[in-house]
């Protein structure tokens, strides 16, 4: 397949095949996060993670509208706004739920499993009867369309680049928080060993609630992010989901690091065969791959160590 | 009770149901079974409203043998087991006189023995592979070959299209018609195909086969990717600069309403081969989205399969009206030959396999979501399930 092309294009396609494997990880990353903070650090299976990050797609078409009747002068920026309002709704709801739901659930880790998953069902029944059946068309301001020429045939798509950018920002904000923060510390204590930060005084209950919520939050803004480069409907959330397990899953559930790499693993295997590949073959291979390796890792790529 | 009319009693009950339907002096039951739950939701809710919109017209027209029609609607919910239950709760409890339902391959298939063991009449709306046809089905979309023949003949013709590159959702539907594309492109047109290949359902990641499509550089891109995929698909293909008034993509799996939801501004430019546009210029068409409109909300599209659908209620109406009775077996025997003149597509006429002869045509998208009709075949289109030479 390389015989009829010179060694500039090939290059250019190198690169933008590389490219490609970024933008993969940085989506597998942002979807991963807030999954991976709310299993990682309480042991609670949330099915309806999909659904929080479509609720942050419909709040960024709603915003779209919104901006558009009221201030199109501010059009091109309302995607910002968009992102803040998807944290704020879904980090809301997921505080509600928790307060509702998750708490009553926490020693039987099973029974969280089944009612997040029922959870996703109302969600996705709400969705439809708010929103309608169809999935719908959320508009982008011109500037965050099409892609930039770097050089030569070598082109990088705008909303790639701000996926990216996006990524980096909420990891590192993540990170300060789990690891410099006061909050961040109760977390890691709680994690640690529950009874021991009960009895020096955390309060774990308020340290569940914030952490569910904002791993919620999270979930809404990936949401509003992948308007960009997927749809809009009340059953897309069920897109994201399986990669997003399979992320945390591979990465070793209780760390932020194991996310990390395993988001990177599992994109760059991805694309990567995708490219020498067919798409669903490459999906094949690396599930596999997955197995295989925590066949031998059953505890994922990093582990906490801590002692019981 | 009402007072049957008098076109009722010229056809009385006795004779036109001798098997036991569920029709009486004045009214005749009919069952709706689409998925208004679930994944599936997203596409049937269309058929769903189309199909009510022609049982009004018909029963404000007087219904059928004098009989108004009443419909009993069940949910599939996008799960195939639970659409063969309420199939045969259909057939069985409610004796209704026919069914239109049923949307992908996998719940018609699901419902097929059902509909064969307890005798039942299904009208089924969607674009399939074909490669079935059963004396219990009339299929008012197109089989496979009227859906990408043509096609394929236009773009060689118009755009001098020498290579193509396949793409698919990977499940029968694509694939099968894929197969078919291929056999047409390499053994009638003898043209080149230089890339075929299939994603898993629900996929959201394009952006290494667009690399790969860069890097062959295929005169046309055959895509026949369906659901939320599509909507990733068009949105990454324009992200990468992929600009669809100069690289010209062809597709059978984009209606009016899958644009809305990828929105036109990504899709602008690209060819769809289907057999019906919400914009065809024609009387009945006209008359037909003005009542969807005024039935539904204004904001409503109409694509391919929902004016496939609106034909099942019309279809089964003339066909019961010729055969004069409501028993499946005469029902069936009568089909071949019914013609429907007011079809919103045009003149359309059941074959012997059950299905529609219709035309078929191409379509431009445009910024607004809609199509512009560039092309449609002169003749009607025979439809052909089992197609030889393309196997």
């Amino acid at each position: 397949m390389f015989g009829d092309y010179s060694l500039a294009e090939l290059g250019s396609i190198l690169v933008m095949q590389g490219f490609s494997g970024l933008i993969l990880f940085s989506v597998f990353l942002l979807m991963a996060l807030g999954l991976a903070i709310i299993f990682g650090q309480m042991g609670v299976i949330n099915m309806a993670h999909g659904e929080f990050m479509i609720l942050g797609a419909y709040m960024t078409y709603l915003c779209s509208h919104l901006f558009e009747a009221y201030f199109p002068s501010l059009y091109s920026g309302y995607f910002f706004v968009a992102m803040a309002v998807a944290f704020i709704a879904s980090g809301a709801l997921g505080l509600l739920v928790e307060w509702l739901l998750i708490r009553h659930l926490y020693a039987r880790p099973l029974d969280t499993l089944l009612a997040t998953w029922g959870l996703s069902l109302i969600m996705q029944q709400a969705f439809r009867s708010t929103f309608g059946a169809r999935e719908v068309g959320v508009e982008l301001p011109q500037w965050m369309m099409g892609s930039l020429p770097v050089a030569g045939s070598i082109e990088v798509q705008i909303n790639g680049l701000f996926v990216m950018g996006l990524t980096i920002i909420i990891t590192a904000v993540v990170a300060l928080l789990l690891y410099n923060s006061r909050w961040g510390l109760q977390v890691r204590a709680v994690v640690s060993n529950r009874t021991m930060s009960g009895a020096v005084g955390i309060d774990t209950r308020r340290v569940d609630w914030l952490t569910f919520g904002l791993g919620c939050g999270i979930a809404g803004i990936a949401g509003s992010a992948f308007t960009m480069i997927g749809s809009t409907g009340p059953t897309a959330g069920q897109l994201y989901i399986v990669d997003t397990f399979l992320v945390v899953v591979f990465g070793g559930a209780q760390s932020l690091l194991g996310t990390v790499a395993s988001a990177f693993t599992i994109s760059q295997s991805q694309s990567t065969l995708e490219f020498f590949l067919t798409g669903s073959m490459a999906k094949v291979l690396t599930l596999l791959m997955v197995i295989g390796l925590l066949m031998l890792r059953p505890q994922g790529l990093f582990v906490l160590k801590v002692r019981r | 009770m009402l007072a049957p009319t008098a076109l009722a009693q010229q056809f009385p009950t006795a004779k036109v149901n001798a098997t036991g339907l569920a029709v009486t002096d004045t009214e005749v039951t009919v069952g709706i079974l689409h998925s208004v739950t679930g994944t599936m939701a997203i596409s049937e809710t269309g058929s769903v409203q189309a199909e009510k919109l022609a049982i009004e017209q018909i029963n404000a027209e007087g219904g059928v043998l004098g009989r108004k029609i009443k419909f009993i609607q069940e949910d599939g919910a996008s799960d195939w087991p639970t659409f063969a239950e309420k199939a045969k709760k259909l057939l069985v409890n409610d004796k209704v006189a026919s069914v239109m339902g049923c949307w992908t391959s996998a719940s018609r298939k699901a419902v097929l023995p059902v509909f064969e063991q307890y005798n039942g009449m299904l009208y089924y709306p969607t674009f399939y592979e074909g490669l079935e046809a059963s004396k219990n089905v009339i299929y008012t979309g197109q089989e496979a070959t009227q859906q990408i023949i043509a096609g394929l003949d236009w773009v060689q013709k118009e755009k001098g299209a020498k290579t193509f590159y396949l793409l698919g959702s990977d499940y029968i539907w694509p694939r099968t018609s894929n197969k078919i594309a291929r056999k047409h492109i390499e053994n009638f047109l003898k043209l080149k195909v230089v890339g075929e290949e299939y994603f898993p359902l629900g996929s959201t990641q394009f952006n290494s086969v667009i690399n790969k499509i860069k890097l062959s550089k295929p005169d046309v891109i055959y895509a026949i990717i369906v659901g939320g995929s599509n909507v990733a698909f068009y949105k990454q293909l324009k992200a990468a600069g992929i600009d669809l008034n100069k690289q010209t993509l062809m597709t059978i799996s984009v209606t009016e309403d899958e644009i809305d939801g990828i929105g036109g501004e990504n899709i602008v430019g690209g060819y769809a081969c289907m057999k019906y546009f919400q914009s065809l210029d024609n009387p009945n068409n006209k008359a037909f989205v003005a009542a969807f409109k005024k039935m539904w909300g204004d904001k409503i599209v109409i694509g391919d399969v929902t004016q496939a659908a609106y034909l099942g209620p019309w279809l089964w109406k003339l066909t019961v009206e010729k055969a004069g009775s409501f028993d499946i077996d005469k029902v069936a025997a009568a089909s071949p030959g019914i013609e429907f003149k007011g079809a919103p597509e045009g003149y359309v006429r059941i074959h012997e396999n059950h299905h529609l002869w219709s035309k078929t045509r191409v379509g431009r998208a445009r910024l607004d979501g809609q199509y512009d009709l560039i092309y449609e075949t002169a003749e009607l289109m025979e439809p052909d399930p089992y197609p030889k030479g393309y196997q």
